[in-house]
């Protein structure tokens, strides 16, 4: 049984004697440190790296390749050895990628002497970095385990190894690798620089990925370089209490740790158990004040009722009592609403790094390394969940595929204040313009060509929102215009829902006529209802109701208001569609409590050109699949 | 080492050597009694259903049964409802887990009530009992059994409350009659 490890995860190791495998797609440096129980690595003889390959229970390949093979002997290690870490760096000027998220995700494989394998991690999530610590094999009393670690440097090797080399040991490591590299291999990489940054140590420590268990902000608690570390070049060695690495000492969350056959199943079930949590614990809360407000009020009333106490110090006293009565509990609950929403903020901070794309925010490196997946994920993300309690604390919306029912984009004035401060045009902008990353997500989700969109835009006014869906070439026609082309999108795809409701009845799948698209279909409307008569309209009602058990799928891009003429018979249409909505909007309902949830729609960073790019692999797998 | 209490008997839920407990599991398990003479293989199903409620300071602010498993905070759950019993022949028919750390501040008592469903008095239930779990070793840590089945058709059975910054609980088997949880609560007012 292989482990399938996500950063943070640890696994025990079956054998002393083991095989790291790395592919990587493109040619990586392989090297490894050796480290004591604190993790540091004492000098530069504790380093194999291609100038110098071999050490005493490991041994690396001597030049960059995309794929290569560490051979380790755990026996064979110095007693003094507690960390084995595998480090990857990308050559540079090797005409090469520049840093990690421009080129495929590395995968590592542990294998034991058989060459089955133990345990494998792909290291998602990085971007800027050109070097990464892969994973390591760590001693835990008297037994090795193997964590997946995929700790990025933006700063390359001289960065990693300043992170992991004692500090006094430094420059001798720094100095001692150039040479032999440079001996060795013919287009040497410059392991450290020489440039290596020689005065503070701020100036070094801009890891881009933060690993919660080694977060930057601890660095500054640490002790200012001694006056013999001074000028070497090294970030000080952490502080004593980081000496032991926290997964240890206290749980700390970890990505993907739910119930669930495969990766994805298991960030899935973890993402929907946080979502379940906050709302409990949010519910625990609320009831615990509605309570203590009650009390009060009720202990008030009573003060005023009594002739007695109406007046005078005792009704003071009475009310003051009750007071801090109200205050000590309302103390109480917030104490267990803030560890609780501790808690879940520390695991939103490993997994949002962890997703996979489907589920990632646009913002997420993770998209950079795009790729057709070859199944499609169990879910996708439409966007973000907050309570106001913690409104930082954002829960991924996912939504099962297929899609159960249609998504409709409100386009219209909504009831948040966020939607009033907006004009009309803005707003129709904005719920086209979230559309389209809706649409770009759902077919980034789907393997090559399994899910085919159709556009109807009939008035001709979403042409620049669209473009990234028609520029790349995703979509199988050109959008339709006009009343006629809404017509021929609506009839062709009604015959298509009649055809499988028939096969499905029949159990004849096989008489469906040849050439039969078997992908998905998903329609957008834009302009609803423009450009449709009474019989598109009744059409559109029967794709919403009966297309999504046959895979026929529905997003509408409307304004309710526009489409008021029809009066009540729409009705059902609405109701039947998730409501999302281009601003934040506090309309959905969780199903456990029923809080008001705000939703925010997924956001594409300004000026990111990733819808462009991640359409243009969806494009690209397409044109492959067909070639 | 399992505590068989008897009626009124309360125990302090601590674990053995100190630390309080985190999570315990109140489980409750029956058989039909067999019937006498002729289709006397015609055993009656007995429904039991199994019940909490949470009170702050004597006010019902959420209830656990059958049509709402988990309490709306999530530190109460019902495991599902068993329409017949017996099936352990001696395990729990219906168990509700209190994960006691979560239990909102303010709910300071949890009653522990079963009914029959179906309406049969507790003559034809045997081998009724109520125990208390840690549920976190499995370890019982107390045992309550319903004897001397009497013409009623439901029994208060135990509480847990607030003592300190702990919990205890406290055996109360008092008969009352009632389909649901709802038709208890006068009976349940005079414990709390």
């Amino acid at each position: 049984m292989t482990a399938e490890l996500v950063r943070g995860q640890n696994h025990p190791l079956p054998d002393t004697r083991l095989e790291l495998r790395v592919s990587a797609g493109h040619p990586v440096v392989a090297g490894a440190t050796l480290g004591d129980e604190r993790g540091l690595v004492a000098g530069a003889e504790w380093i194999a790296h291609p100038g110098a390959p071999v050490r005493p229970g490991v041994e690396v390949p001597a030049a960059p390749a995309a794929e290569h093979r560490v051979a380790v002997d755990l026996a064979a290690l110095p007693e003094t050895v507690h960390r084995l870490s595998l480090l990857l760096a990308l050559p540079p000027g090797a005409g090469g990628p520049a840093r990690f998220g421009t080129a495929a995700a590395p995968f590592v494989t542990v294998a034991d002497p058989t060459g089955a394998a133990v345990a494998t991690y792909t290291i998602t999530g990085l971007d800027r970095e050109s070097a990464v610590v892969a994973l390591e094999l760590y001693r835990r009393q008297g037994a090795w385990k193997v964590r997946a670690v995929g700790q990025g440097y933006e700063g390359g090797l001289a960065e990693l190894l300043a992170d992991q080399v004692a500090s006094a040991a430094a420059e001798l490591a720094a100095g001692r690798l150039d040479a032999p590299a440079a001996a060795s291999v013919p287009s040497p990489p410059p392991l450290v620089p020489e440039t290596a940054p020689a005065d503070s140590a701020s100036s070094t420590t801009t890891i881009s990925y933060a690993h919660p268990s080694r977060r930057p902000a601890a660095r500054p608690a640490a002790p200012a370089p001694g006056p013999d570390t001074a000028g070497t070049g090294a970030v000080p060695s952490p502080p004593a209490g980081a000496a032991v690495p926290p997964q240890e000492s206290r749980p700390a969350p970890v990505a993907g740790d739910a119930t669930g056959w495969t990766m994805d199943e298991r960030l899935y079930n973890q993402v929907w158990g946080m979502f379940e949590d906050l709302a409990r614990s949010v519910a625990a809360y609320r009831s615990a004040r509605d309570f203590a407000d009650h009390r009060l009020d009720r202990a008030v009333d009573q003060v005023l009722a009594d002739p007695s106490t109406r007046v005078g110090g005792a009704g003071d006293a009475a009310r003051a009592a009750a007071r801090a009565t109200h205050e000590e509990l309302m103390g109480r609950a917030q104490e267990v609403l803030d560890r609780d929403l501790a808690q879940l903020a520390a695991e939103s901070e490993v997994v949002e790094p962890a997703l996979p794309v489907a589920y990632a925010r646009w913002d997420n490196p993770a998209w950079h390394a795009y790729r057709a997946p070859e199944e499609p994920p169990m879910a996708v993300r439409l966007g973000d969940l907050h309570l106001p309690e913690r409104g930082d604390l954002r829960i991924p919306f996912l939504v099962r595929l297929p899609l159960e029912r249609g998504l409709w984009v409100d386009s219209g004035p909504g009831r948040t204040s966020a939607a009033g401060l907006l004009d009309e045009t803005e707003l129709r902008r904005l719920a086209l313009d979230s559309a389209v990353a809706h649409t770009a997500r759902l077919l980034a989700a789907h393997p090559a060509g399994a899910l085919t969109v159709h556009v109807l835009d009939p008035a001709g006014g979403g042409a620049a929102a669209f473009a990234p869906l028609v520029e790349t070439g995703v979509l199988a026609a050109p959008p339709a215009r006009g009343a006629a082309g809404v017509t021929a999108v609506l009839a062709q795809l009604t015959e298509r829902v009649d055809l499988l409701q028939m096969a499905v009845r029949g159990d004849a799948s096989e008489d469906l006529p040849p050439g039969f698209d078997p992908a998905r279909q998903l329609l957008v409307v834009h302009d609803f209802p423009h450009g449709f008569d009474d019989r598109a309209v009744t059409r559109l009602r029967y794709l919403a109701d009966e297309g999504p058990s046959v895979g026929v799928h529905l997003l509408m891009v409307a304004d309710r208001a526009d489409a008021s003429a029809y009066g009540p018979v729409l009705d059902p249409l609405w109701r039947s569609l998730l409501r999302l909505t281009p601003v934040p909007d506090d309309h959905l309902a969780d199903p456990w409590v029923g809080h008001a949830w705000t939703y925010e729609p997924p956001t594409v960073p300004p000026g990111s050109a990733v819808l462009w790019q991640v359409l243009g692999q969806v494009a690209e797998a397409r044109r492959r699949n067909h070639g | 080492m399992t505590v068989n209490m008897t009626k009124g008997q309360a125990i302090s839920l601590e674990k053995q050597g100190g630390g309080s407990l985190t999570q315990v599991r109140m489980g409750l398990g029956w058989q039909a009694a067999p019937r006498r003479g002729l289709f006397g293989s015609r055993t009656r199903e007995i429904d039991l259903d199994a019940s909490a409620v949470l009170f702050a300071e004597k006010q019902p602010v959420d209830v656990v049964f059958f049509r709402h498993l988990v309490s709306d905070d999530g530190s109460v759950r019902h495991t599902g409802d068993n329409l017949v019993g017996g099936v352990g022949q001696g395990g729990d028919d219906e168990a509700i887990l209190v994960d006691l750390q979560r239990v909102p501040v303010h709910i300071d008592q949890i009653v522990f009530t079963v009914n029959s469903f179906t309406g049969q008095t507790f003559q034809e239930v045997q081998n009724a009992f109520c125990r208390i779990v840690d549920e976190t070793n499995g370890q019982e840590l107390a045992r309550y059994t319903l004897d001397g089945g009497g013409q009623y058709t439901a029994q208060i059975m135990a509480k847990v409350h607030r003592v300190g910054s702990g919990w205890q609980m406290t055996a109360l088997g008092n008969p009352a009659n009632g389909r649901t949880f709802q038709d208890l609560m006068p009976a349940i007012l005079p414990h709390l």
